[in-house]
């Protein structure tokens, strides 16, 4: 049933909204438009957008969930700045998304929930779409739903009420005829999720998918259909992937590489917990996961864990960060590897736990007592989040350190199609653990590295106790002051003697000039947008996105010094410009937002030519 | 624990270290490092297999004095690293030490969970009834009244029975010893290490500086034959010099009786720590001076419980029976597409 091409419009990208009731499985039809629009060759990047609450009462502006993606033919790196299209499944998900609409946009609605009783739950007293001006300003394209939804399945034996529930995937196949999406991968994924459990289920749903894909070929409405064509990417096998989901694989490869058994302890909190369920479900891998009674036992079981030789790694949001802070002291003054994800929301507190949020860069520096520089990295896209988890591993593991690794809610629920890697090409991981041949000296150092080496219970010769009150080289405890203060400097210069190890640092555009835009984490599409965008508008403008943020790059003191300019967006009060202001004592300009949402590129590109413009 | 290999020459020797042991002068955990080191040898693992994990306070100063892997942690979070331990290595024989402020009050949620879980793990807590390492204030074991430094009105604070504690947590092996009593205690540690399962042992431990002399009510050596009751699997519940006196079931509560020359001890309670139904052990571990004498030995002693690290292997081995994932097809997915160059 692949769509003809005849009446099409040739666009470079679109971008889509679906909004309804967090039960109206908004979700599943986002992520079933990514899969289409992959399967089609564009290149995506979506945005999943749910409330706090599983099931806000139906029909209110609390309970309303969304899910946004950008799709193109050209290098797709955010999910939109603003939607094209939006598809709306009752009053609440109208109101709480038209502001964003730009007028001509196109708007789906399903009229059967614009009933009086779901219209004045959203607080609306009439009806917008009864609003001549209303009307006129979008391209509003108005679907019984529901009642559709339920003709197209009157043959089906599904109950009454769970045949309505069908309706999203009918709306789902209106946009698919809209956008001229294949159907393919949508009926390959019902028939894959129920076709043996809940067969009935399985043809409701493709039944839908197709009745809603040809009510748009009948629709004179619906005749502006567009085509966006495959977008010009590196040959290679390709798929689509969350951020959540590629940590998990990084992960796995990360202990594979590194020939080390994977332990993962975690506790239940947003939104890391999708990677305590991935690992869960890979024991075929060997992977061990413990779901631990809190955040503080996760972590202690993987420096236990770690201690008796695995490759350990909790991942956790910032409230669980805050309590595992001891114990991470702990594995700094006993030098044992763990790897410790923070995939970041909105805080303090409990916060915004669904929104996203780059708020805890200046925690993972700093919130542990005494002097305890760790190394920091973050991942800055949902596919980077695959090299990140093995170069974190890489870190804990040569440098004997808690290595402490920032996704964000965005990062991690967002997906993009990713060039799988091939296995056999992925870096080596090499870290012997100490000969039981050799007298064991606990805190003698490498001297390239100064790490330790990790002796593991179970080898005669080779028994030592460690434990958080400060050692001497040989492992003996000490109250010498002087002994005290050589330990301190050299942990401080083991995280120090990390950046001599990274690649060198890669800029967007030219290494001089007028503007360097420098940012970390999750803001990388939307930089590098604004910042491809104004260079091809002839502005001297670069940017630079850090991976490392502690140590950072040794190379990035003589890049600051020549840009006139330093602008740092985060989506914090100006964590990183604090960090590279203190640590290169250069002037730097602070962009910020904490609103739960990522930076637009238009308001990153209109910040960026105010200082560009500025004398 | 349930670790053994073949017959070991160690002798306790081979456990002590070269450390100075810096507790105070008089400190029941000498007492009970030395019936360590005395049982250690004796178990037939090998000592490279031990390991010694602690949290914070006096008796966690532990594993700096055995020669073997230990690890001091953090105050109250032991069990967690010692889960670690045992899960990433269940070949070890991992025995954690803790005391009654740092098991009962700071750490005491990951002692239930550690205890309900039935890691094959050997859990030690001292109880001397008092915070010694931070200078003599009342903890989560004091009587109600106790005048500490923290409390010169009394505590109001109602004490944690450890040993109804490791009930409530459904622990598989429950047992108290006294750090006055060598050989109990050799044989204690000795039964918790044969148990497979989490072995909770509360040993009652003397501080000689801030709360001296707080079991002499019991373990005292003029009182001990009369308040002491040593428990023995299959035999009659009896105390007192040469057996005088018994314990009887009346109603729900338990009392004691006069044993005469000669008098029948038929209806006396026959100590069964096998006893699926926890009323038993309950009963004895609410036993407290001065109305009843204070049972030494296990309480309670379930088998057939699987441990928790055998059950996180043996998911692994069964979802690895047809071989090992690969990690390419993993990356690969079920739903991949090609671009061609």
């Amino acid at each position: 049933m692949s769509p003809s091409t005849d009446s099409f419009e040739e666009i470079e990208s679109a971008v889509v909204r679906f909004a309804g009731d967090s039960g109206d499985g908004m979700q599943t039809v986002g992520e079933r438009f990514t899969d289409s629009s992959a399967f089609a060759g564009n290149d995506i990047a979506t945005l999943p957008d749910f409330p706090a609450e599983i099931r806000a009462p139906a029909g209110t502006l609390a309970g309303v969930s969304g899910f946004q993606l950008q799709f193109g033919s050209r290098k797709i790196l955010t999910p939109g700045d603003e939607p094209d299209a939006l598809v709306a499944m009752n009053p609440a998900a109208l109101k709480a998304n038209i502001d964003d609409l730009p007028e001509g946009g196109m708007l789906v609605v399903n009229v059967d929930s614009f009933k009086k009783m779901n219209l004045s739950k959203a607080g609306y007293e009439k009806s917008p779409l009864e609003d001549e001006d209303f009307r006129k300003k979008y391209h509003l394209i108005e679907l019984d739903l529901t009642s559709l939804t339920k003709e197209a399945l009157k043959d089906s034996p599904l109950k009454p009420s769970d045949k309505a529930r069908c309706k999203n995937f009918f709306a789902l196949g209106f946009m698919y005829y809209v956008y001229g999406r294949p159907l393919e991968p949508t009926l390959k994924f019902f028939n894959e999720k129920w076709g043996e459990r809940l067969p009935d289920l399985a043809d409701a749903n493709s039944t839908a998918l197709r009745a809603g894909f040809n009510l748009g070929d009948t629709m004179e409405t619906a005749r502006n259909r567009y085509q966006v064509s495959k977008a010009p990417v590196q040959a290679g096998v390709y798929r689509k992937i969350a951020g959540n989901e590629a940590l998990v694989y990084g992960l796995v490869a990360g202990a594979k590489q590194a020939n080390r058994e994977l332990l993962y302890a975690g506790y239940p909190i947003t939104p890391a917990s999708p990677i305590l369920e991935g690992l869960s479900a890979l024991k075929k891998f060997g992977v061990k996961t413990l779901q631990a009674e809190d955040e503080i036992a996760a972590m202690g079981m993987a420096i236990g864990a770690s201690f008796a030789g695995d490759l350990s790694v909790v991942a956790t949001s910032g409230p669980g960060m805050c309590l595992k802070s001891e114990f991470i002291g702990l594995a700094s003054i006993t030098e044992l590897p763990v790897v410790i994800v923070d995939v970041q929301r909105g805080g303090p507190s409990t916060g915004l736990p669904t929104k996203t949020e780059q708020s805890d860069l200046l925690q993972s520096l700093y919130a542990r007592h005494g002097d305890c520089p760790l190394p920091v990295l973050a991942a800055h896209s949902p596919s980077d989040c695959f090299d990140c988890a093995i170069e974190a591993s890489r870190i804990a593991l040569t440098y004997m350190t808690p290595v402490i690794l920032l996704s964000d809610l965005y990062v991690a629920n967002g997906a993009e199609p990713w060039k799988i890697p091939n296995v056999s090409e992925l870096p080596e991981i090499k870290i012997k653990f100490a000969d039981p041949n050799q007298e064991l000296v606990v805190y003698k150092r490498d001297p390239q590295t100064l790490a330790r080496t990790q002796a593991i219970p179970g080898q005669a010769g080779l028994e030592h106790r460690i434990g958080g009150l400060e050692k001497s080289e040989d492992g003996g405890v000490s109250y010498d002051p002087e002994n005290h203060e050589k330990m301190t400097y050299l942990r401080a210069e083991k995280i120090n003697c990390i950046a001599k190890s990274y690649e060198p640092i890669s800029v967007q555009g030219e290494k001089s000039g007028k503007l360097l835009v420098i940012g970390w984490g999750g803001t990388y599409g939307a930089i590098s947008s604004a910042t491809k965008i104004l260079q091809d508008e002839g502005f001297s403008v670069s940017s630079l996105h850090l991976r490392h943020l502690n140590p950072l790059p040794n190379d990035l003191e003589s890049l600051l010094s020549s840009f006139e300019k330093v602008i740092v967006p985060e989506l914090n009060l100006g964590q990183l410009s604090t960090i590279l202001k203190a640590k290169y004592l250069c002037d730097i300009v602070s962009c910020n937002k904490v609103q739960g949402k990522p930076f637009k590129v238009a308001e990153l590109r209109e910040e960026f030519v105010k200082h560009l413009s500025a004398n | 624990m349930s670790t053994t290999t073949e017959e070991s020459t160690l002798t306790k020797k081979d456990f002590v270290t070269t450390n100075d042991v810096r507790w105070c002068p008089g400190c029941g955990d000498y007492a009970i490092l030395n019936a360590v080191q005395r049982t250690l040898p004796e178990l037939g693992v090998p000592k490279e297999k031990f390991v010694v994990v602690s949290g914070i306070g006096c008796s966690s100063r532990f594993p700096y004095y055995m020669n073997t892997y230990g690890f001091h942690t953090i105050h109250g979070r032991a069990p967690t690293v010692a889960t670690g331990v045992k899960v990433a290595n269940p070949d070890l024989s991992v025995w954690m030490i803790t005391g009654d402020g740092d098991g009962l009050s700071i750490g005491a949620n990951h002692l239930l969970h550690l205890l309900r879980r039935n890691l094959d793990i050997n859990v030690l807590l001292f109880n001397n009834r008092i915070y010694g390492l931070t200078k003599g204030q009342y903890s989560p074991t004091s009587e109600v009244g106790k005048k500490t430094k923290s409390t010169p009105a009394g505590s109001v604070d109602y004490p944690v029975n450890p040993l109804l504690f490791a009930l409530g947590s459904e622990a598989t092996f429950i047992a108290r010893t006294t750090d006055t009593d060598q050989k109990h205690m050799v044989e204690t540690f000795k039964a918790a290490q044969a148990h497979k399962g989490t072995s909770f042992v509360e040993v009652f431990q003397n501080c000689v500086i801030f709360n001296n002399k707080t079991f002499d009510s019991v373990t005292g050596r003029d009182v001990r034959n009369d308040q002491v009751m040593l428990l023995e699997e299959g035999k009659p519940l009896v105390y007192g010099d040469g057996g005088t006196k018994g314990i009887r079931l009346k109603g729900l509560n338990l009392e004691t009786v006069d044993l005469d020359e000669g008098s029948n001890t038929e209806d006396l309670l026959v100590h069964n720590p096998k006893d699926p139904n926890p009323a038993y052990a309950t009963l004895l571990a609410q036993m407290t001076f001065p109305t009843y004498p204070t049972p030494l030995g296990i309480l309670r002693q379930l088998e057939g419980r699987e441990t928790y690290e055998d059950s996180v292997v043996g998911q692994i081995q069964l979802a690895q029976a047809e071989g090992e994932g690969s990690l390419q097809e993993l990356l690969t997915g079920n739903n991949s597409w090609i671009v061609e160059s």
